[in-house]
């Protein structure tokens, strides 16, 4: 099962030209890829200072001759189509919601990051910069991070422009917190609820071009196809959620900004509609999937209650600074909480982790809890979760500080499990929650198709194999509002008074024949089984053996059952309804199609890479205390899949991870 | 020699109020019709309705009793249509006292009028809170007196105006 | 953990807009007390996918009561019974075996029904391109720490744009008006001092759009307490009173447009 890694790494210089591998399967034959990262010369706080000096510009009077479609209004959509459509392009933006405010960015809780050093506390870009490639246990690209860090102060200002009401200080000035895997009071945040107002942010100035008419918003419609045509993306195909349509968009540039593919995992802290599709599309048509195996599990999330559930809500990790984490000493320990003396507790991760403790980095938190419940010490009904402690705290501070520290969580806590923290310890469990993995892009974020861009969770480019508490939001207003803008211009510019393909173009047609095929198909395979069904049973395979500990005989006994029900889906899908008005099953059904691919390269990527990184941690390489055990010498590169009919057969190509400015060091949080 | 000649500010006054009834109705009925128009459709279930209390939901209601009230009250105090079988049997034009005694001394009449008025009293309680959220008179400092303030409003008109059948039946007023 | 047994959902079908609609019976024999009620409405889906049924279309995505996405009268109550939830966060067992409960889409004449339980919220959208924004492009924005934003007008900004964006205000308001939403947007905005060069003129674009598709405020206060966030009436006095000083006062020297 190696038809891949046919390049030896090329020494220095150049960086991963690859060949793709000879295919046998007759797909399209995508143009010969070079996994260049376009990294700009210069030293690295010098690099996009380089590239925005010898960029190509366009003149304003031209901009709105160049048609940008935006797939995607969450953070990182709904600020590049904002952006460009007040540089002057012709923007159209596609969001499968009824209104691009609804994007699942608006869940996030916790914060965002920024190098701003308000609080005098030794923050500069560079440890950003450091902070996060180490918290990417070094799997992500250097010159990337270092801008992403740059750009991270310019957001900030940016966002209180536009009136995000972060939290302040009584003298009026902001206040920063601090999130896992930093010593640096460095995270900005509004409340519990960070993520929805920097949608909102960004959503009201996307809300501001659609009312000046510079954007036209296509709400409703969802992807379902990415149209090449001589070696440049074209455009896309969309199907209108309400009718059922399935119309062509050309364009000069496409970006997709859609998002992670967590829901893989059927439970997780993703929204329900939240899917792969869009990136998957890409892949199909030759865009490259980068290290599809390394995904985030969160730690503090409430444990599944029963069989019916359908999604995971996260508890901000914010929560782990003032709880302490525990479960019973002895296995099977039946008792309630308050009956088990302090004697019988393992509070394992300040017994494991003294210096960092109960505020262990994510991965490390998740995998502790997990061998905590494997080793039969379980608390809840179900057994599956670990305690998360507020007594102590509330012993100390009183109830009045916790209540104004974690009062809207406690409430929310208690409306989903109907117990009340105060009284009774919080049960957490670990889920699915983020993906580093996603469609390879170079420092242009430029997929492998040129004239398709990927931004903010879909692509793959800075969070590594692992990401830090509030970076997330901040990578993806980093792509839209400070990234894209300029690179779509160095692209778009050598193409003035040069027509593209309308959609009238056969390529056009045929993707349309295409998508009104198989989602016709759906609904006349009349098996048995639902698209949910299917959903979780894929769910748990991947849960189960591509989920916090990972071996190569899981992950082989996955990738049987994985086409096995793959099968089963093509031949079994119940699909009932019509395709021509709203019918969300059919929908469903496309999506999990998607996931089930994608779970197989998920699978496949996470047996080739044999060491343990960041999110991904494989059983046989950890030291002799258990923690992850990284092979810098083998696998310091990205992992770039290329589609060749069957994801099974899928070609992985390498690009090697330079590092020029910081030391390879053993992550430890101890 | 007066300022203005005889019943002159009486007409001033009473111009400014038939405006402001004019007024009233007018912005009643564009929001009735507005509202009626924003659910075409009603919802085909039972409401359970959370806080709107029974002065709110009633405003329309209470409004067309205090409509139709008024004319009685116009026709029986000031036109003297009705007003004409009390102990002389005479309605004597200007003779405010004695015609409003020979009125209430009629139980249906003072009923109607203690009716109308309990029903003005809500109408006003709603309207005054109103106002001042309409007007966006709110501040944390005072915001919780504004529902004490609609009720004393309403209560001292209510309990004002029915005090006058209910001295006149009870004989503390009379001719 | 305990059941629910014997429950009959009375729920809203209606194939299109031109459909006249009707409710359906539908009999859970069982569902577990964790459920929330959208997964309780996910079992019976997938029970009338079993028996060849078209599943009931309902809005919904990320339920944890953030996103705004879903909706549905249960009961007579926008949102169902428990306060300051949103129906994705709503548990069954704040309901008991053997009940009824019904299921009925927003009524508004701006919110036309799609689908079964599914309506068309655009015009909040609408309400927002009309100045629901601060003009700051991308670029030219100045150091964060400039303005200095007192800590109470930040919290107060803060309470309003806690908005979800639901359209529950709508539902619950006896008189189909949108002026909670509207003014949770113009509140947030025109309380921060970076709000104040476009507050006239956003107050009365935004509510002049808003009352070109709603009912009015006759402050019942319905909405306040259908609002998944609790978001308070006091904002649509802030509204209203914005409002009338952008009619009264010399605009043309505050915001020349």
């Amino acid at each position: 099962m190696s038809p891949e890694r046919k390049t030896k790494k090329a020494p220095a210089k150049k960086p991963a030209a690859k060949k793709p591998a000879a295919r046998s399967s007759p797909v399209r034959p995508s143009p010969r890829v070079v996994l260049d990262a376009k990294i700009p010369p210069g030293p690295i706080a010098e690099k996009w200072d380089n590239y925005k000096a010898d960029m190509k510009l366009v003149n304003p009077n031209n901009k709105r001759g160049f048609k940008v479609i935006v797939v995607g209004s969450g953070l990182a959509g709904a600020s590049a189509a904002a952006t460009l459509a007040e540089l002057g392009y012709d923007v159209h933006v596609f969001t499968f919601h009824d209104s691009p405010r609804r994007a699942h960015s608006i869940a996030a809780q916790g914060g965002i990051n920024a190098a701003k050093n308000y609080r005098g506390d030794g923050d500069s870009v560079q440890r950003l910069f450091y902070d996060t490639i180490k918290g990417g246990d070094f799997r992500s690209r250097e010159g990337n991070v270092y801008r992403l860090a740059q750009v991270s102060v310019n957001i900030i200002d940016q966002m209180v422009a536009q009136g995000v009401p972060f939290a302040r200080e009584y003298g009026g000035l902001l206040d920063t917190r601090s999130c896992g895997g930093s010593q640096l009071q460095r995270t900005f945040y509004a409340r519990g609820q960070t993520g929805q107002q920097l949608l909102l942010g960004a959503y009201q100035q996307l809300a501001r071009q659609i009312g000046l008419g510079n954007v036209k918003l296509w709400n409703r419609s969802e992807l379902v196809d990415v149209v090449t045509i001589d070696g440049r993306c074209a455009g896309i195909v969309t199907r209108d959620l309400v009718t059922g349509a399935v119309q062509s968009h050309a364009a000069h540039a496409t970006v997709l900004a859609t998002g992670g593919y967590g829901n893989v995992f059927f439970l997780s802290t993703n929204a329900m509609a939240c899917n792969i599709t869009a990136a998957w599309r890409a892949h199909r048509k030759g865009a490259y999937f980068a290290n599809p195996c390394y995904t985030q599990i969160h730690p503090t999330c409430i444990p599944q209650a029963d069989e019916t559930q359908s999604k995971l809500t996260l508890m901000s990790e914010s929560l782990r600074n003032d709880g302490r984490i525990w479960v019973p000493s002895r296995e099977g320990d039946d008792r309630s909480p308050s009956q088990i003396p302090e004697a019988e507790r393992d509070y394992y991760l300040e017994r494991m982790y003294p210096s960092f403790g109960n505020l262990a980095p994510r991965d490390i938190s998740s995998r502790a809890a997990k061998r905590a419940v494997d080793s039969g010490r379980g608390v809840g009904p179900l057994k599956n979760g670990v305690y998360l402690d507020f007594a102590a705290a509330i012993g100390r501070l009183g109830r009045d500080v916790i209540t104004e520290r974690y009062g809207n969580l406690f409430e929310m806590y208690e409306r989903i499990t109907g117990e009340v923290p105060y009284e009774v310890p919080m049960r957490v469990y670990p889920a699915s929650h983020y993906t580093m993995g996603g469609l390879w892009v170079d420092y242009e974020l430029t997929t492998t198709i040129p004239g398709l861009y990927a931004a903010g969770e879909v692509n793959f480019a800075d969070q590594g194999a692992n990401r830090l508490g509030a970076s997330a939001l901040m990578q993806g207003l980093a792509d839209g509002y400070f990234v894209l803008p300029y690179t779509i211009g160095n692209y778009l510019a050598p193409m003035l008074n040069k027509p593209i393909p309308g959609v009238d173009h056969p390529e056009f047609q045929l993707a349309e024949q295409a998508a009104s095929t198989r989602f016709g198909n759906y609904l006349d395979i009349r098996g048995s089984r639902s698209p949910d069904w299917f959903h979780r049973e894929l769910g748990k395979i991947i849960w189960e053996h591509c989920g916090m500990d990972r071996t190569a005989a899981g992950l082989r006994q996955a990738l049987s059952d994985l086409p096995a029900l793959y099968e089963e889906f093509k031949t079994d899908l119940r699909v009932t309804g019509d395709g021509a008005s709203v019918n969300q099953t059919l929908e469903k059904a496309g999506r999990v199609d998607d996931f089930f691919e994608l779970g197989m390269l998920m699978c496949r990527d996470a047996l080739e890479r044999r060491e343990s990184c960041g999110g991904h941690f494989r059983s046989e390489y950890q030291d002799s205390e258990g923690e992850a055990q990284r092979d810098d010498a083998n696998f310091a590169h990205v992992a770039a899949w290329e589609f060749t009919g069957d994801p099974m057969k899928a070609v992985r190509h390498k690009e090697e991870l330079k590092f020029e400015t910081i030391h390879l060091a053993k992550r430890s949080y101890k | 020699m007066p300022i203005l000649p005889r019943t002159v500010a009486l007409w001033l006054m009473r111009l400014g109020l038939i405006a402001a009834v004019g007024v009233h109705i007018h912005a009643a009925y564009g929001l009735t019709i507005l509202n009626h128009n924003a659910r075409s459709v009603k919802y085909q279930s039972p409401r359970d309705y959370q806080v709107a209390n029974f002065a709110s939901r009633t405003m329309r209601w209470t409004g067309v009793i205090v409509v139709l009230f008024l004319f009685w009250h116009l026709a029986d105090l000031t036109w003297g249509w009705w007003n004409g079988t009390g102990n002389d049997g005479v309605f004597v034009r200007g003779d405010v006292y004695g015609n409003v005694v020979r009125s209430f001394e009629r139980v249906p009449v003072a009923t109607l009028y203690i009716v109308a008025n309990i029903a003005l009293g809500f109408h006003l309680f709603h309207g005054t809170w109103s106002l001042f959220q309409s007007m966006g008179w709110n501040n944390p400092r005072f915001n919780k007196w504004r529902r004490y303030l609609a009720v004393g409003i309403a209560t001292i008109v209510v309990v004002g105006n029915v005090s006058f059948p209910i001295a006149v039946l009870a004989g503390i007023v009379g001719e | 953990m305990k059941n629910l047994e014997n429950l009959v959902l009375r729920i809203w079908r209606q194939s299109g807009p031109d459909d006249p609609g009707r409710f359906q019976s539908y009999r859970i024999d069982s569902i577990s007390d964790e459920a929330s009620f959208l997964e309780m409405l996910d079992v019976l889906n997938e029970k009338l996918i079993g028996e060849g049924l078209e599943a009931i279309a309902f809005d919904h995505d990320c339920r944890e009561g953030i996103c705004g996405t879903c909706s549905l009268m249960i009961d007579g109550q926008p949102h169902g019974p428990q306060r300051g939830t949103a129906t994705c966060q709503l548990h069954m067992r704040k309901f008991s075996s053997g009940e009824t409960i019904t299921v009925e889409p927003w009524r508004a004449t701006a919110f036309p029904i799609i689908k079964d339980l599914i309506v068309d919220r655009a015009p909040f959208d609408r309400i927002v391109e009309a100045g629901g924004f601060i003009t700051a492009t991308t670029g030219g924005a100045p150091e964060a720490n400039l303005t200095p934003v007192p800590k109470p007008v930040a919290e107060a900004a803060m309470d309003a744009a806690a908005c979800i964006g639901c359209g529950a205000c709508v539902a619950a308001c006896p008189n189909g008006a949108a002026s909670l939403f509207t003014a949770a947007k113009v509140s947030h905005l025109n309380l921060l001092p970076q709000g104040q060069a476009e507050r006239w003129s956003r107050v009365e674009a935004m509510v002049e759009t808003m009352e070109q598709y709603f009912g009015s405020c006759t402050n019942h206060g319905e909405c306040e307490a259908a609002c998944p966030k609790s978001i308070s009436i006091d904002f649509i006095a802030l509204m209203n009173k914005d409002y009338l000083s952008a009619k009264l006062k010399n605009r043309a020297l505050i915001s020349r447009t």
